[in-house]
This record gives structure tokens, sequence and C-alpha cells, in this order.
């Protein structure tokens, strides 16, 4: 028989930071109690004889041995329900606004904030009626959240059925009961799910469709799938946040669910003030509307940060269970694995390699494993996409979290800091990244943009593989010693470089790229490179190739919200130029 | 007063070991007291019902079983006055100037909470520091993170110097006020900048916190978090703009390193403890702007790093969290430039907010882009002209060398006492553009290189004599 630990109180024995020690008490694992006279709130992570081992998620300075400790018997939950976009939650799921407002600027301790409003009416809209039989994953109704997601369906808790007795239509607040099963349970707006336990749904569907970034690096070359999993490590300053940000904007998902795990306050600061302002490219209302923003900095607890990641992907589960495709970026995982390992170097556990528990590439797995393209309880399709920056130290991709996560990841995003110190951006490497659903991606592509995309992408990359090889040659004897061909090969791939790889986050248009320009552009390169190598068949000298006028004019065209004319305007120049008429 | 123990069981480097004791908190501020009387301050890193761990923050030379520990049932604080303006405090906030003792308007845990992100406002207040280096390549703004990566025999005190002396926000009268906290430096070193505050009367709007090489290690760690607690009194309370040096923060990691070692912790890279990450970021995220306030505080945290490695853990785990980097080069300083900041490794990750029409000229972006790419592909054909000699270069190669070389020499290089404003700074980088083709110059749009390459200014000044 299950013990009773809710409700059982005991006393602190020890405090050591964030890792406090409880004994008579009575508990669980992962249950959550309140710790100390301010009542801290911790998570049980271990049990020895008579002591229970408590990770406290609030700084523990002041608590003293002696001070009881309470249990709620419940794991570490979210609330989930409407009300959650738009909003920024700290990484046990309490809304910052909410803990401003009790203890100002600065998070004081001990406040007790519900992830969801309680006072806020939604207009709720049946979907059922009664007499329906209902299970687990069932969409019983509707709430309008905000205008870009106007239907948050309403879910049967997963693990409750029945027929419906009651329900009702109107204005209610979460709390509210909107429907009766016959075995008197009753439905509210929202349910309480733990974080640690992956939400059930009916089959995993292999992922086939792209997530389109609008980037040209991303979709191009290296494209993640709906319900597929990338990484994106880098050093500082290789732009690992803004790669972050350009997808929390651009990605095509309908719900995106950001956490800042550990990083800077000013990044969450950013994200707050820009996008409210920033319009979804295919609705056009703010972006703000579509996100739920996660955000346990740096100094926040080193607990709660461990914690954060698992709030943030129950979230992202529970959108995909009413069916929408949802992308998740976690910056960062490294922030994560760091909380994980001084956990448990505070436990004294064994450490594995430089200090991280062994448990490291478990975790890891776990956590991405919660990614997928699903057939959700209800029979909708729904997908939870998960980008993870890594932040590996000194920048050197052999150290554990890079290693371990890339033994799961399908997309290797690899940041480079000498791209970074020359200003090309985004920073990802072309010849170190790579993509394992680029090939399955490939057909969808080519159905739904360019029968010769698959193509024209391989050409590119050759390309730019070739440039590699011979950038070592250039390096012993200088470009002009090389024959013709191979010189103009080098000026085609300059320009895959300049003009199609390095994208302006900060330009109000080249932000985002739709996939017609992205082929347009890598087309029309193509096209230069074929008329560049007709023209030395001609006779002209190299020089004058490489350096044919119109090339600039055909750079600046992604500049251009209306590229089109001047993309051709240039083409034809260049044409003239290097065929003659 | 908290009652007095004799129960020490154990010393081991800077950390003493108690029994049987009355429920202490965590955190607690301790008093020892040896025999001679002398008191030393510490503070509860570990607390259990029957054994404390209390890490001694002027060292345990002297220290033996006999001395008594009195626990103060108080966190450790810091006096906060106005007055702390011009005052010299050793490295645990006492005053060592000779002055009178400050009296408090409020007593501050220095451990300061950590700020609401949704409180925060996002920095963008353009400060010239009047070196062409930062301003125009680098740029920093109010509230920002932005440390000194330097290695040792490199000039980054003359540089934080300038800087403290330099610094405004152009188009107000405020200014700023300084709050210097030194860990580990030398005599030497600290009697410098003071003779150069009192030199130039900075030191009237300024709070210095002294931890020199020969004072106690573990004191380090509570100097950084003294000297922030002052900067956040001075300016969300007396609205102050606050310019935080703290130097050398690779004193305080050792200091770190030193209290996790004396614990036995399972160390993570090169003997560092696994949450050095984020005890740095407790030191480092306490700047910022907040909504609603109108002090801010920016810091600029200076750091030698050991073997001038950029990827030993120190700089390392600094780059992670600080909004930016400026990068000091040894080769550099050797050709005789100074500052010596190399501006490729170099990151203000702030500036792109702070730059601009309105705030610094409507050409900044552009240009700062064109003159990374030049400045880049010059060095890199460096590598070339040394294999294959000058003469195989092309005249467009020629001239990116030649681009990179002015750089260094006219634009990087300045003097200590060169206060260079903006648009100096950006005409000087156009000045060194026109050195290149002008097709070259790709990144930027027609509209700016019409109206500030010097080649149209000079016929748009002639055209305006003629007529």
């Amino acid at each position: 028989m299950e013990v009773k630990t809710a409700g059982s109180v005991g006393e602190i024995y020890r405090i050591s930071g964030p890792l406090v020690v409880a004994e008579g008490l009575k508990a669980k694992m992962y249950d959550v109690c309140k710790v100390g006279e301010d009542g801290l709130m911790g998570e049980v992570v271990g049990i020895r004889g008579d002591k229970i081992l408590i990770q406290v998620y609030e700084d523990t300075s002041g608590v003293r041995p002696g001070e009881k400790v309470v249990n709620t018997g419940m794991p570490l939950s979210v609330e989930l329900g409407p009300g959650m976009l738009g909003t920024i939650y700290d990484g046990i799921q309490r809304p910052l606004p909410a803990l401003k407002e009790v203890s100002g600027d600065f998070i004081g301790r001990g406040i007790e904030a519900p992830g969801l409003d309680r006072k806020k009416k939604w207009a709720f809209k049946p979907t059922v009626k009664k007499g329906d039989k209902v299970k687990g994953g069932d969409i019983i109704g509707v709430v309008k959240e905000t205008e870009l997601i106007a239907e948050h369906r309403i879910l049967v808790p997963p693990n409750v059925s029945g027929t419906i007795t009651e329900i009702y239509e109107g204005d209610f607040t979460v709390e509210d009961t909107i429907a009766v099963l016959d075995n008197g349970m009753e439905l509210k707006l929202y349910h309480k799910w733990p974080v640690r336990i992956p939400r059930p749904y009916a089959e995993k569907l292999p992922p086939e469709i792209p997530l389109i970034t609008g980037q040209r690096i991303l979709d191009t070359f290296f494209p993640v799938a709906k319900g597929g999993t990338a990484a994106i490590p880098g050093p500082f300053g290789s732009g690992k946040t803004v790669t972050q940000h350009q997808l929390a904007k651009w990605a095509d998902a309908q719900i995106i669910v950001y956490i800042g795990c550990g990083e800077r306050g000013n990044e969450m600061t950013e994200v707050l003030e820009e996008f409210p302002e920033l319009k979804d490219p295919r609705t056009g209302r703010p972006l703000m509307e579509r996100t739920v923003l996660i955000a346990n900095t740096s100094n926040m607890p080193v607990a709660a940060r461990e914690a954060s990641v698992y709030t943030g992907i129950t979230i992202a589960e529970y959108f995909r269970d009413m069916g929408y495709d949802v992308a998740i970026q976690a910056d960062s995982t490294s922030r994560w694995a760091e909380a994980m390992r001084e956990i448990s170097g505070r436990l004294e556990e064994m450490p594995g390699e430089e200090g991280y528990p062994a448990y490291l590439a478990s975790r890891l797995a776990e956590f991405y494993e919660r990614a997928g393209r699903v057939k959700t309880l209800s029979g909708h399709i729904g997908s939870v996409t998960v980008v993870g920056a890594v932040s590996p130290p000194g920048g050197d991709f052999s150290e554990p979290v890079t290693q371990n996560t890339l033994r799961i990841v399908k997309v290797f995003w690899a940041l480079d800091a000498k791209l970074a110190a020359r200003r090309h951006f985004p920073a990802i490497n072309w010849l170190q990244s790579y993509s394992l659903y680029a090939e399955v991606l490939r057909s969808w592509f080519e159905q739904n943009v360019a029968p010769d995309w698959g193509e024209l992408r391989n050409w590119a990359m050759e390309v730019l593989q070739e440039e590699a090889n011979l950038q070592e040659i250039v390096q012993l004897v200088g470009s002009d010693a090389l024959p013709d061909a191979q010189r103009i090969l080098l000026e085609v791939a300059r320009m895959i470089r300049e003009v199609f790889l390095i994208q302006y986050a900060y330009d109000p248009v080249d932000t985002y790229c739709p996939l017609e320009k992205q082929y347009d552009m890598l087309k029309g390169i193509k096209m230069i490179n074929d008329w560049m190598f007709k023209a030395l068949e001609m006779g002209k000298t190299v020089e004058e190739i490489i350096n044919v006028p119109g090339k600039e004019k055909f750079a600046r065209a992604k500049f251009e919200e209306n590229y089109k004319p001047v993309m051709e305007e240039a083409l034809e120049e260049i044409r003239k130029n290097l065929l003659g008429e | 007063m908290g009652k007095e123990y004799k129960t020490i069981t154990d010393i081991a480097g800077p950390l003493v070991f108690l029994e049987k004791t009355e429920p202490v908190a965590y955190g607690e501020l301790v008093t020892i007291t040896l025999p001679d009387g002398t008191v030393r301050r510490g503070q509860v890193l570990d607390t259990a019902k029957d054994f404390v761990v209390v890490q001694v923050f002027e060292g345990t030379r002297g220290l033996d079983k006999s001395c008594s520990v009195r626990f103060t049932g108080d966190v450790v604080k810091l006096n906060c006055s106005k007055d702390m303006l011009g005052r010299i405090l050793s490295g645990s906030g006492d005053p060592i100037d000779g002055g009178p003792k400050i009296v408090p308007e409020e007593r501050r845990e220095i451990v300061g909470a950590a700020i609401n992100p949704y409180a925060r406002q996002y920095p963008r207040e353009f400060i010239q520091t009047g070196i062409s280096a930062i301003d125009g390549m680098n740029t920093l703004v109010r509230g920002q993170k932005l440390p000194i990566f330097s290695g040792s025999g490199l000039p980054h005190n003359d540089i934080a110097l300038q800087i403290a002396r330099q610094a405004k926000v152009r188009g107000t009268e405020e200014e700023f006020a300084i709050v210097f906290a030194a860990m580990g430096i030398t005599y030497e070193e600290a009697h410098q900048f003071m003779k150069e505050f009192e030199r130039t009367g900075a030191l009237e709007r300024a709070v210095v916190f002294l931890n020199l090489a020969s004072d106690p290690a573990i004191e380090r760690l509570i100097t950084p978090r003294m000297a922030l607690t002052a900067a956040e009194f001075l300016a969300y309370e007396y609205d102050y703009h606050i310019l935080v040096i703290l130097t050398d923060m690779t004193n305080y990691c050792e200091a770190l390193r030193e209290i996790s070692a004396a614990r036995e912790e399972v160390p993570g890279r090169r003997g560092y403890p696994g949450y050095m990450y984020t005890d740095l970021a407790t030191i480092y995220e306490r700047a910022g702007r907040i909504r609603g306030r109108k002090g801010t505080i920016t810091q600029m945290p200076i750091l030698t790093m050991p073997g001038d490695d950029i990827t030993h853990p120190i700089p390392d785990l600094t780059g992670y969290i600080t909004e930016g980097q400026i990068v000091l080069s040894r080769e550099l300083h050797a050709k005789g430039i100074y500052p010596p900041i190399d501006v490729l490794p170099s990151l203000s990750r702030l500036m792109k907010e702070g730059i601009g029409k309105g705030m610094t000229r409507e050409d900044h972006k552009e240009w700062n882009d064109q003159m990374y790419a030049a400045y880049a592909e010059g060095v890199d054909l460096r590598g070339l002209v040394a294999i294959v000699g000058e003469e195989a270069l092309s005249e467009r190669d020629r001239r990116y060398l030649k681009f990179a070389d002015e750089f260094e020499r006219r634009f990087v290089n300045q003097g200590k006492y060169e206060d260079r404003d903006i648009e100096y700074t950006l005409d000087l980088g156009w000045e060194l553009l026109a050195i290149l083709p002008e097709e070259e110059l790709t990144k930027i749009r027609r509209e700016y290189i019409e109206k500030y390459h010097p080649k149209y200014r000079k016929k748009k000044a002639a055209e305006g004599e003629a007529s």
C-alpha cells in the first residue's frame, strides 16, 4: 500500500546551500516540501536512512536546523490551462509579474503565486454534450486565449474518463467547474501535471514536415523537422542566443516555449520588450500571443534552474496534446547540466566526467525524447520540436554535455567563433554542421517549393566543400596562382557565403527569408556560376569575370521586401556583362 | 547577542569546524575572538544540528581550538550611506582612510536578491568612453556588464582609469559615480588608482574597497559583493549612475577555488568548483537598469587570463555571463599600441540598441560591419604575406593590408588622455575605409557612402567653396 506522505512534518537537520537534509519526515522521491519557517519550496531528491534530502528552489540563507519541513505529498507540477500565453514564468511556473507585485523589483523568498490567474474569466464553448463519453486527452470545448490562438482546447486530464452528465457554457475562472462526469469527477478549465513525467499520447509519427524558420542556412542547408531535435553548441559570443531568438520569432510553429535557463537577465528583458512589438509574418499578430517564456536567469536559485526545462517541456506537451505544433528553445542546456552537477555534488554522489553526475547522459536523452510528432490521445496530430543551445567550456565540443547531446539530437548547428569574429552571422559552420532530416525533408521541399531544391542545395554544399579544400592551397600560394576555373569557383563560394549564408537578424527584411526567396537567391547564384563558366569558355579573362558589375546589386536584393524586380535586374546586368547580348 | 562557543574541532585552510551549537542559520555572520583579543569575521557555509562549518574572511592564521566563536544571528551586511562617496574602505567594508566611521542610513545584506527579469529595462543609452576601439567597434551602454580580458603586464588598469575619467552619456550633465573594488591587487597598482582618483578629483564621487595582495584571500569573496551593495544603494536610493570596476576577478576565483578545495568538494574544470558559473553570475548579474528607477549600474570587471588563454575557466565562464568582452592583445601591446584592444575577439552584445540615429550616428551600424570585415580580411592577409611576400599580392589585397596597419596605428592607438568624441571616431574610420577601393564597401548603403566617405565630402566641400 502506498504510504501517505502529504501533511507529514519533519525537522531540518542540515543546510548546505540549496540542499537541505530533514529528519522525521515521511517522503517519497520527488515529493514537494515546504522548508523552514518561510515555507521555501523544495523537492525530495534522496532518501538515506531516516534522512530526507531536499533540493530547495530558493535561497536558503537564514534557515536554521530545527525548523520544520512540511511535505505536500505532491510531485512538482505545473498548472495547464488558459492564461499561459504571453506570460513570463520562473523555473517553477511562478509568474514573474506576480512576484514583482509581492516583493518588488528583486525576487523575495517563500512567495506562492499560482501559475494561472485565478480571477480572470474565460468564455468557454463546449464541443461535447451531455451523455457523451470522454476519455483522457479528449477535447471538451474551447476558450479563446489570444487573437493568435483563438482555440485553446480544453482537455480531459490524461488519467480521467467517463460520461458527461453536466456541461456548461459561459464565462468561467480556471477554478470553476465546467463539466461533471458520471463518476462525480468535476472538470475545470485547467488541470495539473507532474513535470518529470512525459504526458501520454497515442502514437509517435515519423517527422516529415520541416519547421520553417526563415533562416537560410537552417532551412536550406540543415533543416529540422517538426517534432525533431536540434542542438546549437557554440562558445560565448558566437550567437547561440540570437539564433534561438530568431527561431522563437520566426519558426512556423503555432506555439513557442522559450526557456531562458541560467542565462542573462537582459536577454529575457529583450524578449519581453521586443516580442509584443514583433508581428507574426503569417498572421500579423504580436508574437507574444503565441509565446510562453520561462526565465530562470543565472543568478536565480540553481535548483529551480534544474526544474525549468521540465516545466517548459511539460507546457509544450500540453499544447501539443491540443493538436498544435510547438517549438521549444532551451537556452542553455549546459546551465541545466551544471545545475544537476551542483546538486549532485552537494548530494556527494560519485561524479562522472568533469564532475557531472553519471546520469547526465540519461537525463539529456530523456529530455530530448519528449520531443516528437505524435497522434494525440484525441486523435489530432501535434508536435514538439526541441532546440537546445549548448555552451561548451572554451568552445570545446569534446566536453560531456555537447557529446552526450550530439548522441541524441538529429540536427547539429555548430557555431564557430572564427566566423563570429569576422561578423559572419549566423556563425554556423557549414562544414561541421549536419541535419539527419535533410534527406527525409527533401521531398517536402521539392513538392512545396521547387523540384530542383535538393539538387541546388547539394550543389551549393559541394562548392563550399571544394572551397575549403582550395583554401588550404590559397594559404600557401595565394589565389592568383590558381587555375582560372578554380578562381571562379572561389568567387562563387564567396557569393554563397556572403550573399546567401550571411543573414542579418537585425535587418527588418532580411531577418525573415521566405522559402521562395531562399530558393531564388540560391538559384540566382547558380545561374551566375553557369554564366561565369560560359564566359570563361568564350574567352573572357578571369579578372573580368569575377569582377563582373552587377554583383553588388544582386547582393543587396536580400534587403528588399519586394526583391524580385531588383534581383532580376541585377541578374540581367550580370548576364549581359558576362555573355553579351 | 548570541552565545559564545569554544567547541572548535578542526581548522582546515580558511575553514573552522565546530560541534554542538544552538541552531545556527545558513549564511549567518560569525565573529571569532582570538586569545589576544583580536576579532575575525566569518560566515556559516554548512550548518547541521551537531556541527557548523565557518569560513573565516580574514584567514585562520593564529587560530586555535581555544578561540571563542559567537554567532551574531545576522547575515553579512554593509553600512550604507551617501557619505560612502569619497571614502576608502577595506575589503570587508571598514573605513581605512583614517576618517570617521560611516553612520549607516541603512544596513543592507551584501548578498543581493536577483533582479526580477520582468522588472528590468533593456540597456540602451550610449556611454562615450572616448576610446575609439570601444566607442566605435564595441560600444558600451548604461547598465551593461562589459569585462576587460587582459593578461599580466598589459595596461588594463590604464584603460579602466581612462574609462572612469572619460565616461559620459552625451547630452546629459549626469556624471558617473564610481565604485571601485580591488581584490588581491598589489599596493603599487592600488596606489596608481588612488593617486589618479585624487588627482582628477574623481575620489569625491567614488567609493573604494581595497583588498590588497597582502590581505586575506578569503576576504575577496565578500569584497565584490560589498562593492555592489554600495553601488545598488547609491543607484537605487540616490539615482546615481554607477560605474563599478572590479579588479582582478581572477583573484576572486582563486579564493573561491581555495574554499572549495578546503571543503573537499568535487572539483569541476581545473580545480575550480562546479558552481563557479552560478557564483560569478550572482556578481555580474547585479548590473542593469530597473524600470521606474533612475539610477543604473554598469559593470566593468577586469580579469587577467592565466597564460593569455581565453578558454581558461575564469574568462570562459565570465564571457558566458557578461554582455560581451574587451580583449587585450599582447601582440598589439608589443607593437607599442595603446590601448592594445584586439577588436576581433572583442564584442559588445548590447551595442545594437545603443547606436545609430539619435544615439551615435546613422551610419554607425553599417560602418561597424564594414570596419570589422575589412580588418579581419587584412589580418588574414598578413598570414599570406608571411609565406608569399607582399609582392605576390594583388593591388586589392595590398590595400587591405594597409587598412589593417592603419587601423591599428591610427584608429586603435590613441593617447591615455585623448578623449575622442564619437563623430571623430566615426570620421577617422571613414578615412581608413577610403584606403579601400570604393566597390569593396558592400556593407554600407550608397546613401551613407555619399554622405560620409571623404571623397564625396571633399567634393562637397569644394563645391561649397566654389559657390
